[in-house]
């Protein structure tokens, strides 16, 4: 008989800015839905607005942000904030791609829990996720 | 559990369309948490407006695709527009990719539009269990109309029909002959047939089976599906499509809307009481331990599955009649 399913950890991958390679993106989507996980993917060039619309229409736990354009010092401020004008306080964010260590302290300050670079393992995503996924009921 | 001002929170939000209410509701729906059955009946009443439009179809037949050209369409009509678009769950890791919405990225920041991608988790028939109380609590957040998209279908996922009053079959030319469409299943349940990908070869020819498929039907009814052909890409087909969706909503105001709409009634009511019936025998045996006697038992071939539930059932009833 059917057991009583945990809640399923919900996620959105987003491709925030102009930078159209989205292998890494996919990658990461492709993992934690095979962890178990809703992997909601936006698609390629989203605004902050168009992010944070879907993560609240969508209502997930998490939002892991793939990015390469080297655009992250604008966006995500911007997606921090707005996350907090919907009342998405709660939600985990994270971040990938092309970023340089040196902007890595200023993005963790504002609200973004991890950066991974080139050569994560997947495992390693997959273990974050579960370990910091906000735990609603 | 959230206390009985939050679920009354929730549901003023929804009726006021509150795109934030409308996701919590849908997650405790979809999570089936101890408080969705209240959330339902607070809702059930204020539900029955919106027209419900299913799209279905094999996978990559531009479903989503065609879903956000509509909208768009219905959306310089002034009508407001909920989509619950459902993709399948890994039967094997439990997990889903929800692709849906990288067709509809126009419609996100749309004030007027709320998209919600759904998993299957596993429940057959090409839609969620939860996916017909998602359109319900859209339909009473004051959506117009609430599309339902189900997963890439095959033959035989047609559930939709339980859930929609008005029934898009989106196929693509080149996915088979008039052999194909003359099978059974999902070639019985559109109300409007779409060829899609009109701008591609043969599109012609796929129409034209799909319409000696429709001139066989030996059985009469007061609707004859129609065939239209679009092009997502182009544009093309996309207004037509529209007014014949409207026709057919027409149509059925004109009577047979309430056969449709009982029918779908009586099978709701079925699927409730299956599934309380079912929860409140397991909860008893299990508490009992009869489950796994019973289980043993079945194993020794000391009794057969089907004498085994009759005699649970034959004690449900007898324990329900002391009651």
């Amino acid at each position: 008989m059917s057991k009583k399913k945990e809640r399923k950890i919900r996620v959105v991958i987003a491709k925030p800015g102009l930078d159209s390679h989205d292998r890494g993106a996919k990658v990461v989507a492709r993992a934690l839905r095979d962890a178990g996980m809703e992997v909601i993917y936006t698609g390629l060039r989203q605004t902050p607005e168009q992010i944070v619309e879907t993560a609240l229409q969508e209502d997930v736990d998490v939002i892991g942000l793939s990015i390469l354009s080297g655009a992250h010092t604008t966006l995500f401020p911007r997606i921090v904030e707005l996350l907090k004008k919907k009342g998405l306080n709660d939600v985990l964010v994270f971040a990938g791609g092309i970023i340089p260590q040196e902007d890595i302290p200023a993005l963790k300050k504002i609200g973004i829990k991890e950066v991974f670079g080139p050569g994560t393992t997947t495992s390693t995503l997959v273990k974050f996720v579960t370990k910091n996924a906000p735990k609603r009921k | 559990m959230q206390s009985l001002t939050n679920v009354q929170q929730l549901v003023k939000g929804v009726q006021k369309g509150d795109k934030l209410s409308i996701a919590r509701t849908i997650s405790i729906i979809e999570n089936n948490r101890p408080e969705a059955q209240k959330i339902i009946s607070l809702l059930y009443p204020k539900t029955g407006k919106a027209h419900i439009l299913g799209v279905t179809g094999p996978p990559g037949a531009g479903k989503s695709t065609l879903i956000e050209k509509l909208v768009k369409e219905l959306r310089n009509r002034g009508k407001t527009v909920g989509v619950v678009a459902v993709d399948p769950t890994s039967p094997f890791s439990g997990g889903a990719f929800l692709g849906d919405r990288v067709r509809m990225q126009d419609l996100s920041l749309d004030p007027g539009v709320y998209i919600r991608s759904m998993a299957t988790r596993n429940h057959p028939g090409g839609l969620a269990r939860a996916t017909k109380d998602a359109a319900r609590i859209l339909d009473a957040s004051g959506k117009d109309v609430v599309v339902v998209e189900t997963v890439g279908a095959g033959q035989s996922e047609v559930d939709v029909v339980k859930v929609a009053h008005t029934i898009l079959v989106v196929l693509a030319p080149g996915l088979g002959d008039d052999i194909q469409a003359i099978k059974a299943g999902q070639m019985e349940i559109g109300d409007i047939f779409v060829v899609n990908k009109a701008d591609r070869e043969n599109a012609n020819k796929a129409m034209s089976d799909i319409e000696a498929m429709l001139e066989m039907a030996t059985e009469k009814k007061d609707w004859r599906p129609l065939v239209v052909k679009t092009s997502a890409l182009t544009g093309e087909g996309i207004a037509e499509l529209l007014e014949r969706i409207e026709e057919h909503r027409k149509y059925l105001k004109t009577g047979m809307t309430d056969e449709r709409k009982k029918e779908h009634i009586e099978n709701e009511l079925v699927e409730a009481l299956t599934q309380k019936i079912m929860e409140s025998v397991m909860n008893e045996l299990r508490q009992k331990k009869e489950w796994s006697k019973l289980t043993q038992k079945i194993l020794s071939r000391e009794i057969d599955p089907y004498s085994a539930a009759d005699k649970v059932i034959a004690k449900q009833l007898k324990t329900a009649k002391k009651h």
